[in-house]
C-alpha cells in the first residue's frame, strides 16, 4: 500500500487573525504554524493502514522553505518521506495541479487530504486532484477501511451518512472520526531529522482567481442580558426584536 | 450565455438550499442579462420539477437515467459539466452542501473555471466578478475576484434568501454521455436519522457544552431543539469525550454553521468555537459564569445555571408556541 497525504501549513487554531492596514493581506507575524488538523487525521489513518503490511506514506506540501518544520512534524508522526513543492500555495487549483502532477505515474493506492484547510476552508483540493488524475474522489469521510483493493468509506451527508464502496486508487478527504491524531514520540522526532525530504519545483498553472481584499466579522453590539427567571422575555425579544422565531 | 444551477434533492424532493441556490443564480442571471437553467439528476417527479420555475428557472434539464439514481460524485460532476456546456453556462451554482463541496471542484476543473466555495453574498460586479467567502474558519472574510470566463460558485446555506420569480419553465429530458469509469464509487447504503435537522443547513441551532456535565443530561437539549425545530450541536470537548457524535461538533475544526439563531448552553466560548458560529445572525448564550467569553460574542444572554434555565425555557417555548401557532 502506497499512500500520498497532502498537508497544509496553517495558523494554529488559537491564532487571532489580524489584517494589514490596507486589508490586502493577513498579518502572519507572531503566528504559530501547525499541520492542518484535518490533514493530521488523514496522515494518522494512512499510517494505521500501511503499518501492518509495511506500506509507505509520503507527505506532500506546497509551500516555501518556511513550511519545513511542519513537514518534519509529519515525518515525526511517522510518514516515510516527504516532498515539498517549492512555491507559495496561491489557490486550491494551483495546489491540486502540483499534487496531481507529482502523483501521476507513481502508483499511489490513495491520495488523502483533510476535509478542508482551516485557513481558506475550501474543501477543494481532494476533488480537484481526483478530477486531474481521473479517479474517484470521496469528500468529507469519517471512516475509511481497506479490504485488499477496495475501500469502504463513510462520508458525511446532511442528517446522516452515506456508505460508499470504491476500488483503489481513489482520493478521499478526512474529517473527525477517521482517526485520532497521533502525537510524535521522541524516537519519531529523532528519526524525522534524517528522513528524506525532496524539494521539487512547481509546474506552471493558469491563474483564475485572486483574493483582492480581506475583512473581519463586525463585532456584535453589547449583549442584552435577560434575568434567568423571566425567560419568556427572551423569547419575546427573539420574536419581536431579532425576528428569528 | 446562461447561469446553471445544480438542483440537489433528497429522495425526489428539492432541498431548501436548492431554492436558495436558484434564487442566487437568478439574481446573477438578471445582472448578467441572461437566463437561468437548472439541472436535476436522479429520480424527481414531474410536479417537483415544476417547482424550479417558481424561483426563476426558464429551462430545466432533467436526467432520470437509471444509472444516475444513486449519487456518484464523479458521474454527477460530468453530467453537470455537460449540462453547462449544453446551456452555454458561464456561471454554475451549487449549494455548499456535503455533496456540493465534492462536486464543484471537479466541475470547475472540467470547465476550466475559477471556483469560489461557500459564497456568502451576491458577487460584486463593480470591478469584475468578486465573491465574498469565509476564511480562517469564520475569523475573517476573503473577497475573491474570478478572472476566468467560466465560474463555479457554491452558496453557503442560509446566506441568501429564497426569492420567488415565477417563470414558465421548459422541462427537457437530458441524456448525458456517461463513461463507465465514472461509476466506480458506489453508494452501498444511506443512513439518515429522519427526525434530525441537518446542522450545516439549520436555521435554528441549540448547542451545549461541558456545562451540561454529562451525556445523560442532553434530554432537555433535544427537547428544546425539538420544540423550536432546531438542530442540536455541541462544543469540541463534548464530542471529544464521546458525549455526542463528531457530526455535531461546531467550531474551527468541526462544522461552521450559519443559522438565524444559535443558542449556546454551558459553552464558555473558546476562540475555536466562536470561529464556527461567527456567521450566525443572532446568538443567545446561557452560562452560569458571567465572565464566560461567549457573552462578548452574544446578542442576548442569560446568566444562570443551565439546569434551571433550560427547563424554564422549554416551558416558555411551549407557551410561546401555543400563542403564536
Amino acid at each position: 500500500m502506497k499512500i500520498l497525504v497532502c498537508i497544509s501549513n496553517v495558523p494554529d487554531t488559537t491564532s487571532k487573525i489580524n489584517l494589514a492596514d490596507d486589508k490586502k493581506s493577513v498579518t502572519m507575524a507572531g503566528i504559530q504554524f501547525i499541520i492542518n488538523p484535518y490533514d493530521e487525521i488523514a496522515l494518522t489513518r494512512a499510517l494505521e493502514l500501511t503499518e501492518p503490511s509495511g506500506g509507505t506514506v509520503t507527505v506532500i506540501n506546497v509551500g516555501d522553505a518556511s513550511t519545513e518544520p511542519t513537514i518534519r512534524k509529519a515525518l515525526a508522526i511517522g510518514a516515510t518521506d516527504a516532498v515539498r513543492v517549492n512555491a507559495a500555495p496561491r489557490d486550491a487549483y494551483f495546489v491540486a495541479k502540483q499534487v496531481s502532477s507529482f502523483a501521476k505515474d507513481k502508483g499511489y493506492d490513495m491520495v488523502l487530504t483533510g476535509r478542508e484547510s482551516i485557513d481558506y476552508n475550501g474543501s477543494q483540493v481532494a476533488a480537484m486532484v481526483g478530477e486531474l488524475l481521473d479517479i474517484p474522489s470521496i469528500s468529507i469521510v469519517k471512516k475509511l477501511e481497506i479490504n485488499s483493493s477496495t475501500a469502504l468509506l463513510e462520508r458525511e451527508i446532511e442528517g446522516g451518512k452515506e456508505v460508499v464502496n470504491c476500488p483503489l486508487p481513489l482520493v478521499a478527504s478526512a474529517t473527525e472520526g477517521m482517526a485520532e491524531p497521533r502525537i510524535p514520540n521522541m524516537r519519531g522526532i529523532m528519526s524525522a531529522r534524517t528522513k528524506p525530504l525532496q524539494v521539487i519545483e512547481p509546474v506552471e498553472v493558469s491563474q483564475y482567481q485572486t483574493v483582492v481584499n480581506y475583512d473581519k466579522p463586525a463585532p456584535r453590539s453589547q449583549v442584552k442580558l435577560v434575568p434567568g427567571d423571566t425567560v419568556d422575555q427572551l423569547l419575546e425579544l427573539l420574536h419581536s426584536e431579532a425576528k428569528v422565531i | 450565455m446562461s447561469v446553471l444551477v445544480y438542483t440537489e434533492h433528497t429522495n425526489g424532493k428539492f432541498k431548501k438550499s436548492t431554492f436558495e441556490a436558484l434564487s442566487y443564480g437568478n439574481a446573477i442571471a438578471k445582472h448578467l442579462g441572461t437566463t437561468l437553467s437548472a439541472i436535476s439528476i436522479g429520480d424527481v417527479p414531474a410536479e417537483e420539477l415544476q417547482k424550479l420555475g417558481t424561483y426563476g428557472a426558464t429551462r430545466v434539464l432533467n436526467t432520470g437515467t437509471e444509472q444516475l439514481r444513486k449519487f456518484v460524485n464523479q458521474a454527477y460532476a460530468a453530467v453537470i459539466a455537460e449540462a453547462a456546456r449544453k446551456e452555454n453556462a458561464t456561471v454554475v451554482i451549487l449549494s455548499a452542501s456535503f455533496s456540493g463541496k465534492g462536486l464543484a471542484p471537479r466541475v470547475a476543473v472540467k470547465l476550466d473555471a475559477g471556483y469560489v466555495d461557500g459564497a456568502m453574498a451576491l458577487p460584486d460586479f463593480s470591478n469584475g466578478f468578486t465573491v465574498r467567502k469565509g476564511a480562517f474558519s469564520g475569523k475573517a472574510f476573503a473577497d475573491v475576484t474570478l478572472t476566468s470566463t467560466n465560474k463555479v460558485i457554491t452558496l453557503l446555506p442560509n446566506s441568501f434568501g429564497i426569492i420567488i420569480d415565477t417563470q414558465n419553465s421548459d422541462i427537457e429530458d437530458f441524456t448525458p454521455i456517461l463513461r463507465e469509469q465514472d461509476f466506480k464509487a458506489m453508494v452501498q447504503e444511506i443512513i439518515r436519522a429522519s427526525d434530525k435537522i441537518s446542522l450545516p443547513e439549520a436555521e435554528l441551532v441549540v448547542s451545549a457544552g461541558r456545562g451540561l456535565k454529562g451525556p445523560e443530561n442532553w434530554g432537555m437539549i433535544e427537547e428544546l431543539a425539538g420544540l423550536l425545530g432546531a438542530a442540536t450541536a455541541c462544543s469540541k470537548p463534548v464530542s471529544d469525550s464521546n458525549w455526542r457524535p463528531h457530526s455535531e461538533h461546531v467550531g474551527q475544526t468541526g462544522i461552521a454553521v450559519s443559522p438565524n439563531l444559535y443558542i449556546a448552553i454551558g459553552i464558555s466560548g473558546a476562540i475555536q468555537h466562536l470561529a464556527g458560529v461567527s456567521n450566525s445572525k443572532v446568538i443567545v448564550v446561557i452560562n452560569k459564569d458571567p465572565e464566560a467569553p461567549f457573552f462578548k460574542a452574544a446578542d442576548y444572554g442569560i446568566v444562570g445555571d443551565a439546569f434551571e434555565v433550560v427547563p424554564r425555557l422549554i416551558e416558555a417555548v411551549k407557551a410561546f408556541k401555543a400563542v403564536h401557532a
